[in-house]
């Protein structure tokens, strides 16, 4: 008998299949892989200090770069932990604005998800139809925020604007059109035969584990665990609408493509139902100390202005104390942990990224997988580097 | 005199075919880049000239001046060998392939193709499987581990297909009665064979999409996983090689499913040539759509559908063909 050797292989930080800059240390026993490190770190540019440094609306910038993909839900999350540490009410018409652009989000992510993930197992097509959709999506959003990308739009407080003419309109045609554009991407991957061989049983996770490695999101939905932080713990007014969370069973890599296919349908219907029985009133809490008044206001009055200049420059000081305030991103439970000691600065804020520690599950599943399987499996899990480094 | 005519027959038959084949190669990667932009619901190339005509010239150009990188610890002999050999015999092997009928010329008879070889089939694949020697050493001689990866699995993708590609094709030459593959033409003068043997055709264009290494089958490159597996350190020049080799074997493959199932240059009314190109063209279409709907196996399904379903089948085929060709 020959000796065997194992063979070591770098994948990363520059691959096109691993999402951005994340280096697996792969060793491989022909293409079978033995042992796997997940190196990390490449993306860091330092957020939760920085934000130590910035007051609290300047903070929420920073919000928009950790999961780029999703920039809304992390304001919206930011947003909510803060408002709890001041205790703010936010009116409903903001609420329902809120759930309707982290799901118009969602959708975006989830696309741009089913987008890559099939690109990295060869089926070339399916990438382009859903960046068709994305597109459309991305264009609603510039409409509402100014921006596709990093809108920073949820404001401490409620919204930084109300949605434009005609947006509604244009969510309207969109949910009717959209449930027959998954049918088109599930007749090239759902029953696909190759699509089913590629990632039916590959890099499976039982509920046990996964709930152990502190999984969230999808990947823990499609081991048949039912948490989704917008039912589990509702904000935002998630309680008021009426939907499902997918479950997997097998918790492989296509039942987490089954789920999230599955969450997009349900993500139409709350945007469905968000913009049907949006309420009328104001988009901004009642709160002379931390909501700078309206532009309006800033004209006319120079108690307002003082107040806009004062919260601009300044921020706003917070009571001392500690809260967690957490969302369910596209990734996975998405959570701000912000302690403030008194001051118009965080002490610390701390993010819990979803990526990071779906991420932390990556060896346990593709261990005695092949190389190709790395692949689907990662984008399975569907990271974010920006979110990973912070 | 006969041998120099002969001679500057086979020369001039040689530079039609070689240049018509890299024209078609070129616009090939140009009308393969539109179909799947068609599908992709996208335009394609069309900044270079109108409706991108003359972006292949550009790519060409572009290759031709990149700076030519050898690798420190690549093998340099093999490393630079080895995507001539690609190139060369996806060129040769279309010397074989009979584009048309005799044609009467000067008051000679000049067949059109450049070797008629009684032994055609057996060239063929004998080619066919040298040029997967250009992936295995240009994956294995360029000195890195993707590029070992890719021309691993070159060669177990090579050995799963290869056995049942020749199988598939023994039921034509039962039918036929030859080798030669102007001769497997006239015997589909009145039926082509796709009528007698289907699932051959069927089981030949899933062989014949592992050969040439493309999609659902594209192993040695698998670009998402290899970063582009075999070529991964080639550039300039030899990289573009690489890619017409690629191109030119699609070409051939088609042309040979042409030849060996719809009839290669015969029908009606239009020109022998005509014909083939149109067919063969129509093949070319089917592998560029077949690209756009499918993603990509791993390679051990590849194998096991190579010796587990596509073998057993081949066989049966072909007891089943000589069967009927002895009772009738």
């Amino acid at each position: 008998m020959a000796e065997t050797r194992t063979m070591t292989i770098n994948m990363g930080p520059q691959h096109p299949a691993t999402h951005g800059v994340l280096r697996l240390l792969l060793e491989l026993d022909g293409e079978i892989i033995t042992k796997v490190v997940p190196h990390i770190g490449y993306l860091h540019r330092g957020v939760e200090k920085l934000s130590e440094s910035m007051t609290y609306p300047q903070a929420l910038t920073l919000t928009d770069r950790l999961d780029y993909t999703s920039a809304l839900s992390n304001n919206l999350a930011y947003c909510l932990a803060v408002e709890k540490l001041l205790d703010l009410k936010i009116p409903k018409r903001a609420q329902y604005l809120r759930v309707l652009l982290a799901e118009l989000q969602r959708l975006a992510a989830h696309l741009l998800w089913v987008a890559t993930h099939a690109l990295d197992m060869g089926a070339m097509t399916v990438l382009f139809y859903a960046f068709r959709e994305r597109e459309t999506i991305l264009g609603m959003l510039e409409q509402v925020t100014g921006a596709r990308l990093t809108p920073s739009f949820v404001r401490i407080g409620g919204l930084a604007k109300d949605i434009p003419d005609g947006f509604a309109a244009e969510v309207r045609a969109f949910v009717e059109d959209f449930p027959r554009r998954i049918d088109e991407y599930e007749t090239l991957l759902t029953d696909n035969i190759i699509w089913k061989k590629r990632t039916q049983n590959i890099a499976p996770m039982s509920a046990d584990e996964a709930v152990n490695y502190g999984v969230t999101g999808p990947v823990l939905r499609a081991c048949g665990v039912n948490y989704d932080v917008r039912k589990a713990y509702p904000y935002s007014g998630y309680d008021e609408f009426d939907f499902e969370i997918p479950l997997g069973e097998r918790g492989d890599v296509y039942d987490r493509y089954v789920v999230r296919l599955k969450e997009m349908r349900q993500s139409n219907r709350i945007i469905d139902q968000a913009i049907n029985n949006l309420p009328t009133g104001p988009i901004l809490a009642d709160s002379a100390f931390a909501v700078p008044p309206d532009k309006e206001a800033v004209g006319k009055d120079i108690a307002a202005l003082i107040r806009h200049f004062k919260i601009a420059q300044e921020g706003f000081e917070t009571p001392r104390g500690e809260v967690y305030a957490s969302i369910e991103s596209s990734k996975g439970e998405l959570g701000f942990y912000v302690v403030s000691d008194g001051s118009n600065k965080p002490f610390r804020m701390r993010i819990r990224p979803p990526s990071f520690i779906n991420l932390g599950a990556l060896p346990k599943m593709i261990e005695g997988q092949m190389v190709a399987d790395v692949v689907a499996a990662i984008g399975s899990i569907d990271i974010v580097l920006g979110e990973i480094d912070r | 005199m006969e041998t120099l005519y002969f001679v500057l027959e086979s020369l001039i038959k040689n530079i039609v075919v070689i240049a018509c084949l890299m024209l078609f190669v070129a616009y090939l990667t140009l009308a393969e880049r539109k179909i799947l932009g068609y599908i992709q619901v996208r335009v394609g190339p069309n900044r270079v000239g109108p409706f991108g005509i003359w972006q292949p010239i550009a790519d060409g150009i572009k290759s031709f001046f990149k700076e030519d990188v050898i690798p420190l610890n690549a093998d340099k002999p093999i490393y630079i060998l080895a995507p001539m050999i690609s190139f060369f015999t996806a060129l040769s092997m279309f010397a074989l392939i009979p584009f048309g009928d005799k044609i009467y010329l000067f008051g000679r008879e000049i067949k059109l193709v450049i070797a008629d070889v009684d032994v055609g089939i057996l060239y063929i694949f004998a080619l066919g499987t040298l040029g997967e020697y250009g992936i295995v050493l240009g994956g294995w001689s360029s000195g890195n581990k993707y590029g070992i990866l890719g021309s691993l699995r070159a060669a177990a993708q090579m050995i799963s297909y290869e056995v049942a590609l020749g199988i598939i094709l023994m039921g034509t030459i039962i039918l036929a009665g030859s080798l030669r593959l102007t001769e497997i033409v006239q015997a589909q003068r009145n039926t082509w064979f796709i009528v007698y043997q289907p699932f051959a055709f069927l089981l030949y264009v899933v062989a014949a999409l592992a050969e040439i290494n493309r999609t659902p089958f594209d192993m040695p490159e698998s670009e998402s996983e290899l970063a582009c597996g075999f070529n991964i350190e080639y550039s300039s020049m030899k990289f573009a090689l690489f890619m017409i080799a690629e191109y030119a074997h699609l070409v051939t493959v088609a042309a040979l499913c042409t030849t060996f199932f719809l009839g290669g240059w015969l029908g009606p009314v239009l020109p022998g040539p005509v014909w083939f190109i149109l067919k063969t063209l129509v093949m070319i279409f089917v592998f560029i759509w077949i690209r756009g709907t499918f993603p990509r196996l791993r390679y051990d399904h590849i194998m096991k559908f190579g010796w587990k379903v596509l073998f057993p089948l081949a066989l049966l085929n072909l007891v089943i063909t000589a069967f009927f060709a002895t009772l009738s």
